[in-house]
């Protein structure tokens, strides 16, 4: 990948509150027009590594590159091309919805209509009311779409749905797709695993501060993890069996025992995936002594 | 929500009309920001009445509660001298200047750091000078809105009269001018000391209120014992209320005044030592969020 194809990209990056290290070593590309999501149970270093891309953090050490420019040191015209969603926001919003996104829309050089975003996160019945009188998921989507007002190049989603019931959830993929045609780069972080399955062309799952694994969110975990799992009851006893050939498994069962009784067969999911290659991370990390 | 269609140019478009990140977008912002403090200070009911409204009304209270009391600096006999309402009237103006400059910002700021606002602009492409130039004109704005309408109670609900000379509104519009830009800049310097938006009134209101208190705002500065005028003369509330005290009182008051004199020079001086002084603690502390906390 040349660095013209290079959205964001991150060498060796680490971090350190006092003796804390909460990051040591992450590295990760991300190419223009793709969208990458970080997973990670919560500390386990998401935040701290959004936050040092949009410039809100200085790292300790290693390299980060964000659409050509080191974070600690952008300016203005670089600001321009970024949109951030921040994990909160608790701003007292004596304002309305139209007149918030009229002042930040007035901040980029090229943004997109305030009129358009407002219709994008759904809000046309909303657009005069205070943002203070919103609800928390209507607020959520205020933040959204101030991310988006300035026509980013590079946005960045700090877990972006959190408070959203699942129409609005769903409605929210939509607009991402949306902008990821227009060729917008896309860093999310999520909680949900299934919105990094449906959003995102890879994925990075981070724990303890370190990056775990790395790559297309179907091939996510060790080949062993994506087994799949038949499961039967015999004798009132729950069965399973993890095989690659569950249909040979379920013919012999057939042969043996006719229909079985709770027949299933489980493709772990992505949930079940994330899972274990967390708890394996950390129960490695126990085993090393202190 | 639905997909945003691609009606304008989208980043990078050789169409796209060139950023020009220069002064001339510097000041354009700071203007459009003026517009937008403005509108949402006067939606904040605690502000409208703590700070823009709070000199009206002391000067009320003081001048009815007092009235019985007869004129200010009378003969024996009861005549001369000049209202309650003329003699508080030089140092409610002053303290509606510190009120809309310190407290206001002072708090503000506070709130706006403590509840994300300036993490959220800090992540924009809005310079800080717009920042500034945004809080400042809003200062600005309401606090001539503030005394124009102190001035309209004074002079109509209290007949108060006031200067008719050109010289006195000269001296009044310099005064005026340091002392607002001196509040606004000490404002923003001041909003670095709460720790969270919720301590902002109880860290900022308390010492801002006791320099109105030894400053000549609510009690007559020549009655103070001398070493406290020397604390008051520290701060630059006092010499608002000297400066304004030069305007609306009568040439004789300047008796009383320390040194006889109105002391006009003393004024600017101390005007421009803490202008300079809040600059240069701004320009050394002010930051849109704390990188590491």
């Amino acid at each position: 990948m040349t660095s013209a194809d290079t959205a964001v990209s991150v060498e060796g990056l680490t971090k350190s509150y006092g003796a804390f290290r909460a990051l040591k070593g992450v590295t990760f590309d991300i190419a223009r027009g793709e969208t990458f999501a970080l997973l990670g149970p919560n500390g386990a270093g998401k935040s701290t590594t959004i936050e040092i891309l949009e410039g809100y953090r200085d790292r300790t050490g290693g390299e980060a590159r964000v659409l050509g420019v080191d974070p600690q040191h952008g300016g203005l015209e670089w600001k321009a091309k970024l949109g951030i969603v921040l994990q909160s926001s608790g701003e007292s919003g004596n304002v309305t919805v139209r007149e918030q996104l009229t002042q930040f829309a007035n901040l980029y050089p090229d943004p997109r209509s305030v009129d358009e975003v407002i219709a994008a996160v759904g809000l046309e019945q909303k657009a005069g009311t205070r943002i203070k009188n919103l609800s928390g998921g209507q607020r959520r989507r205020v933040d959204v779409a101030l991310g988006v007002v300035g026509r980013p190049e590079l946005l960045f989603l700090d877990e972006p749905t959190t408070g959203f019931d699942p129409e609005a959830r769903r409605a929210f993929w939509e607009l991402i797709r949306g902008l990821k045609r227009d060729g917008t780069t896309i860093l999310l972080t999520t909680h949900y695993l299934d919105e990094a399955a449906q959003l995102s062309d890879r994925a990075a799952v981070v724990a303890g501060g370190e990056l775990v694994d790395i790559g297309p969110v179907h091939t996510l975990g060790p080949d062993e993890a994506r087994v799949p799992i038949v499961r039967w009851s015999e004798n009132g006893v729950v069965r399973e069996h993890r095989t690659p050939d569950p249909g040979r498994v379920v013919a012999d069962l057939f042969a043996r025992l006719g229909e079985p009784r709770a027949l299933e067969i489980v493709r772990p999911s992505l949930e079940d995936i994330y899972l274990e290659l967390v708890s394996s991370y950390e129960s490695e990390q126990e085993q090393v002594p202190a | 929500m639905t997909a945003l269609n691609r009606t304008s140019p989208g980043p990078g478009n050789p169409g796209s009309p060139s950023a020009g990140f220069g002064v001339g977008r510097t000041l354009r912002l700071g203007a459009s920001r003026i517009a937008y403090e403005t509108r949402v200070y006067f939606r904040q009911t605690d502000t409208l009445f703590f700070t823009f409204l709070f000199p009206v009304i002391m000067l009320t209270i003081f001048s009815v509660a007092f009235q019985g009391m007869g004129n200010v600096g009378a003969n024996p006999d009861g005549t001369g001298g000049i209202s309650q309402a003329a003699a508080y009237l030089p140092g409610m103006i002053a303290a509606g200047i510190l009120l809309s400059g310190v407290q206001n910002l002072g708090v503000d700021i506070a709130n706006e750091r403590s509840d994300g606002t300036l993490k959220r602009l800090g992540g924009t492409p809005l310079p800080v000078l717009s920042y500034f130039f945004g809080k400042m004109g809003q200062v600005f704005v309401t606090s001539v809105l503030q005394i124009g309408l102190l001035l309209l109670v004074a002079s109509v609900v209290f007949g108060v009269a006031l200067p008719t000379d050109g010289g006195s509104w000269m001296t009044f519009a310099w005064v005026y001018v340091l002392g607002i830009a001196t509040s606004a800049v000490l404002g923003i310097a001041i909003s670095r000391l709460p720790r969270s938006g919720k301590s902002a009134t109880a860290v900022i209101i308390p010492p801002i209120l006791i320099l109105q208190f030894i400053s000549g705002v609510y009690l007559q500065f020549s009655l103070l014992p001398d070493w406290l005028q020397n604390v008051a003369g520290i701060f630059p509330l006092k010499w608002m209320g000297q400066g304004m005290r030069a305007v609306f009182l009568p040439e004789s008051f300047a008796a009383v005044e320390p040194g006889g004199v109105w002391d006009l020079g003393s004024v600017a001086i101390a005007l421009l030592v803490w202008l300079v002084a809040g600059l240069v603690v701004c320009r050394l502390t002010f930051r849109w969020i704390r990188k590491d906390s």
